[in-house]
């Protein structure tokens, strides 16, 4: 794909100076942007040209730039992640966005992540939740032990897909109800296709799921919005794994 | 949510099954013997609280449902792109449902009432047994008026759009979904609640073109 250079573009970006006041959009005009720039280049060459006009630089998550850390976030053009699927927005290029055009950047909307500056948003509470029952507390032993346990292929690619979860959060940031199922879901069902994590099923199940209502997500309605945005494709049928595995703890308590 | 959504679809099979015979028979014997059937069953007199009950839980459970979802995003977004990620009939079930209770009103104030409250509702003689002449209630507003058959049409049209996301989404919520098992679910739940659209449209399509 050969490089071309964008201009004209507008960055319509949120910008709050903290948690508790409230915030507004600031557009931005930024030029002579390379196709093969990534967003979050883009967002760093906005921010030099911020400092040299002595305006505060626009804050945004981001650690790993590779996809695999699940730190970066924001909701590009109302969508999760931007408009590219299957990707997280480190991922993104600027080959994705047109001369002229209008770029609308969010933080991720939910009571549970609250904004600290600008597009950083407190993703404390999926640490809260994955402390409630993310875990096995058996004693699995070193990397050779983990080959001595057979585990049936299917289970396995189950397992390593829901193992795939980055936390990154854009399920909760585009789901109509905030809702965190997805994550949830991930984490119980990848944990309760693996013997090293059956023992604990039931009570895992039981409280992330406690914990999740706990601190204000909202409830599934299987929109199914999650699975699209999410940039590990993560699928629903997880959640259903989890609604089967909180019915079978329900039922047996 | 699931299980009242599980009873409240079995409930309309049993209603379009007995409907349906109003458009087989124009002298309304048959419709008038399954009404009769249906009141003087033991079962039904129990299931009829029950039915009241299950369609009140359901929208109880819906708005407490809907207002938390509210809740759980203070600040909404700016600009917000789901078409491609999720179905409307989804993100609107609680429209579509309000929809139908404002039809269920409307429906209940026609049919119902008449028949158990006001006890307006002549009675007759079918084969030696005295019973209500539930058919000349429903075909002469059908007959009557064109509005009611095209209210009834739109309702049957929520409610299907309401069946298109719900039928699945039911299932899901009780965990009987997997990889296999997801797109049977949801080509069963697309012709379900066409079927249901289709087979309650009928009845007041069959009364326009007939009468
Ligand atoms: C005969 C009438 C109705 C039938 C057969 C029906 C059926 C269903 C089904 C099967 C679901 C999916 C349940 C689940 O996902 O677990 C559902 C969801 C829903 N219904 Fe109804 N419904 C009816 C009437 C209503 C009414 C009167 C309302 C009133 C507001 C309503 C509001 C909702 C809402 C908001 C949902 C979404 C909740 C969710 O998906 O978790 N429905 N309905
Ligand atoms: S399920 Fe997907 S969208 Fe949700 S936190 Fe994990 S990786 Fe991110
Ligand atoms: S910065 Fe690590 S996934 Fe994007």
């Amino acid at each position: 794909m050969s490089e071309k250079i964008l201009n004209n573009l507008k960055i319509k970006v949120w910008r709050q100076k903290n948690a508790q006041t409230k915030g507004q959009f600031e557009t931005y005009p930024i030029d002579n942007i390379s196709t093969d720039t990534s967003f979050l280049e883009m967002l760093d060459i906005l921010n030099y040209q911020l400092v040299e006009e002595g305006k505060d630089p626009i804050v945004f998550d981001h650690d790993c730039r590779e996809g695999i850390c699940g730190t970066c976030s924001l909701f590009i053009n109302g969508r999760a992640h931007g408009p590219d699927d299957d990707i997280t927005t480190c991922q993104l290029h600027m080959r994705k966005f047109k001369n002229d055009e209008t770029i609308t950047i969010e933080p991720w909307r939910a009571k549970s992540f609250p904004v600290i500056k600008d597009l950083m948003v407190d993703r404390t509470a999926f640490e809260k939740i994955l402390q409630s029952g993310g875990f096995v507390s058996v004693n699995t032993g070193g990397v050779p032990d983990g080959n001595a346990i057979p585990i049936g292929y299917d289970d396995a690619e189950a397992a390593m897909d829901a193992a795939s979860c980055i936390g990154c959060g854009a399920c909760v940031a585009t789901c109509k109800n905030s809702s965190a199922m997805l994550f949830v879901s991930a984490k119980v069902s990848h944990l309760a296709r693996l013997p090293q994590g059956q023992v604990e099923a039931a009570r895992r199940a039981k409280s992330m799921v406690a914990k999740m209502d706990e601190l204000g997500f909202g409830n599934c309605s299987n929109t199914g919005a999650c699975e699209v945005e999410c940039p590990k494709g993560i699928s629903i049928t997880n959640i259903a794994t989890l609604n089967r595995e909180y019915l079978k703890a329900k039922i047996a308590d | 949510m699931s299980l009242t959504g599980f009873f409240l679809m079995s409930f309309l099979i049993v209603h379009l099954t007995v409907n349906l015979l109003l458009i087989f028979d124009d002298t309304g014997v048959l419709f008038n013997q399954a009404a009769h059937f249906m009141v003087s069953n033991p079962i039904i007199k129990v299931v009829e609280p029950v039915l009241a009950i299950g369609f009140i839980l359901h929208m109880i459970y819906a708005g407490i449902l809907t207002i938390n979802n509210m809740v759980a995003r203070p600040v909404g977004y700016k600009k917000v792109n789901q078409k491609q990620a999720s179905t409307w009939a989804s993100r609107n079930m609680f429209v579509l449902g309000s929809l139908i209770v404002i039809f269920l009103i409307l429906h209940i104030m026609n049919f119902y009432w008449k028949l158990k409250v006001e006890q307006s509702v002549a009675l007759i003689m079918v084969d030696g047994a005295e019973m209500h002449d539930t058919y000349t209630l429903v075909s002469s507003l059908f007959k009557a008026s064109l509005i009611y058959n095209l209210f009834y049409i739109a309702g049957a049209i929520f409610l299907g759009i309401h069946l298109t996301h719900g039928f699945w989404s039911a299932f899901q919520t009780i965990g009987w979904s997997g990889n296999i098992w997801r797109k049977r679910i949801e080509v069963v739940g697309k012709v379900f609640a066409f079927l249901i659209a289709l087979g309650f449209s009928i009845i007041p399509l069959y009364f326009i073109i007939k009468f």
